[in-house]
């Protein structure tokens, strides 16, 4: 049942901004005591900046990067790299993961790979990988596509699989057959699985952005982060943290949204 | 009892003619059922021979102890598993898979979470590709007029109770227009009000529609109450016990549950349900 309605607007006014936001105000006060903590202990001289940086030095290493543009070239080279892979990954994955879900046969002879796959260590292909494609542009998106599509195909495969029984005896009494069975209950029951995977999947792909650049390459958030800390420039090391950091919070926030809005579709949510 | 709530007398089948010069809907004659369990690896038998004929406009109600078959009985009826014995015939035509002359209204009420009051009304509908959309659409707003949700069509089932579902639930198996109704035990999840509403919502809208059903459940109260019969079930393997006339006035109000003789049919049925669950007692300690 889902009788846990939000509490109503009316009853909602009368509550102070502080009571409703409490748990975002006190995350956000945390962090500013951090952030005033670790600028002042760089200050004071307790920790040398070589190590941890300080909120100032990285927003000057940021702003210096974005004067000589050369931030703007890194996140274009990685955001190529990302949207390439992650879409492959997707645009594979998930057809991939109906097909595989739908039919016992298909799954059965396909099984065994993916299984073993999704079982290895991405990192441990990535020499193979380099043999195959190089350093270039090609070598990230297969990385990039190598570690992401393994979580969106087996949350499509499960997505598609958990159909509701009662759901199907429904459609069987009126007289569906697979065809309609498949367009009327599994696609549509598959979608929450489906957007976890693309969830999950986002992490991965991230992990592999990093992995893919630092192990070589010319151009990149990861490549501009592994120069910046052979040469010990801890500040760049830190706006390239926080710009993966910052962009792996938005999009899986960004999907947790929509993830949210088809959450009643979930089958074990339903009773 | 809240009489304002159904405090509109409605007939039960008042224009139709007597029981037995009515036309036979549904006939069940001599039907079988096994199941394989796999668990204990043993061939169970679970009907043993149902005769049960349902006539045109009536509700015949079927009760019997838990687990003795009546659901799957009520299944098979629907064409959903196959019968190893015997023909169940729906107007003459022996069933052997589900067809639009029938509708289910299962206990769970499993709407699609994705679809409106109205989509989901359509669906079987959409899924027989018979009518156009517009007029499917303009079938379902009527269906959901007639089952009382006006101004709901367009909200998702979690943003309904749970007997709002239940009449969702029913629209649905209204609309291909069905000539069986099979219902399993639809307002078992209720609660005990809104089951009673309920009840009488249905007699209402079997009376408007001029349906049969078959009607399952375990309240021997909501039985009598729906009913012009009521089929009581053996004990698995399942036969007809007794066929149980109900011989009330035909105009059903919650008041006739206050009537002696509604207790004495209550106390009737009752006893040959419990006679049956002793068996089955017994049969299990054996």
């Amino acid at each position: 049942m889902h009788e846990d309605k939000p509490s109503q607007p009316a009853a909602r006014r009368q509550i102070s901004l502080w009571k409703r936001r409490e748990d975002f105000f006190l995350g956000l006060i945390a962090i500013v005591l951090f952030l005033l903590f670790w600028e002042t202990s760089v200050a004071q001289g307790w920790i040398k900046p070589l190590f941890v940086s300080s909120p100032s030095r990285i927003a000057k290493a940021l702003a210096m990067m974005i004067a000589d543009g050369s931030i703007w070239r890194d996140l274009r080279v990685s955001g190529l790299e990302f949207a390439l892979g992650y879409g492959l990954a997707v645009i594979i994955g998930i057809p991939l993961g109906i097909m595989m879900g739908w039919y016992r046969r298909i799954n059965a002879v396909l099984d065994p790979f993916v299984s073993a796959l999704y079982a290895t260590p991405r990192i441990a292909l990535v020499p193979l990988i380099v043999i195959w494609f190089g350093i270039d542009l090609p070598s990230k998106v297969a990385i990039i596509f190598l570690s992401t599509v393994f979580p969106i195909l087996v949350s499509t495969i499960t997505g598609v699989r958990t159909i509701d029984r009662d759901f199907i005896k429904v459609a069987r009494s009126f007289g569906a057959n697979d065809r309609q069975l498949f367009l009327t209950l599994a696609l549509p029951s598959s979608v929450p699985m489906l957007l976890t995977g693309l969830r999950l999947g986002l992490g991965h792909a991230l992990i592999g952005i990093v992995v893919g650049e630092m192990l070589g390459a010319n151009a990149g958030i990861g490549y501009m982060m592994s120069l910046a800390g052979a040469t010990f420039q801890t500040d760049r090391v830190m706006v390239g943290l926080l710009i993966i950091a910052g962009s792996g919070m938005l999009l899986t926030q960004g999907l947790r949204l929509i993830e949210r809005r088809f959450e009643m579709w979930r089958v074990d949510n339903r009773n | 009892m809240d009489q304002t709530q159904t405090g509109i007398a409605f007939e039960h089948n008042s224009a139709q003619q007597p029981a037995s010069a009515r036309s036979i809907k549904m006939a069940a004659r001599n039907v079988r059922l096994d199941y394989y369990n796999e668990r204990i690896g043993q061939l169970l038998n679970v009907l043993a021979g149902i005769d049960l004929s349902v006539h045109t406009g009536e509700l015949v109600s079927i009760v019997g102890p838990s687990g003795c078959g009546k659901s799957t009985f009520l299944t098979a009826v629907d064409g959903l598993i196959s019968i190893d014995d015997g023909e169940i015939r729906v107007d003459d035509q022996i069933i052997t898979k589900p067809g639009p002359d029938r509708a289910m209204v299962f206990q769970n009420d499993s709407l699609f979470p994705w679809r409106t009051v109205l989509q989901n009304v359509t669906y079987g509908l959409e899924l027989q590709q018979k009518m156009p959309r517009a007029q499917m659409l303009e079938r379902g707003r009527a269906l959901v007029e007639l089952v009382g949700l006006q101004g709901f069509g367009d909200h998702y089932p979690h943003e309904l109770s749970g007997g709002m579902r239940q009449r969702v639930n029913i629209a649905r198996a209204l609309a291909p227009d069905p000539q069986l109704l099979l219902l399993d035990e639809p307002f078992a999840a209720l609660d005990a009000q809104t089951r009673e509403f309920m009840q009488a919502e249905l007699l209402k809208i079997l009376e408007r529609t001029q349906k049969t059903a078959l009607f399952i459940t375990h309240q021997i109260d909501e039985a009598i109450f729906l009913s012009s019969r009521v089929a009581v079930f053996s004990a698995r393997p399942a036969r007809i016990k007794e066929i149980v006339s109900i011989d009330l006035p035909k105009q059903r109000t919650l008041a006739i549950k206050l009537d002696p003789r509604f207790r004495h049919l209550q106390d009737h049925i009752w006893r040959l349900i419990e006679e049956e669950s002793a068996q089955t007692g017994m049969h299990n300690h054996a």
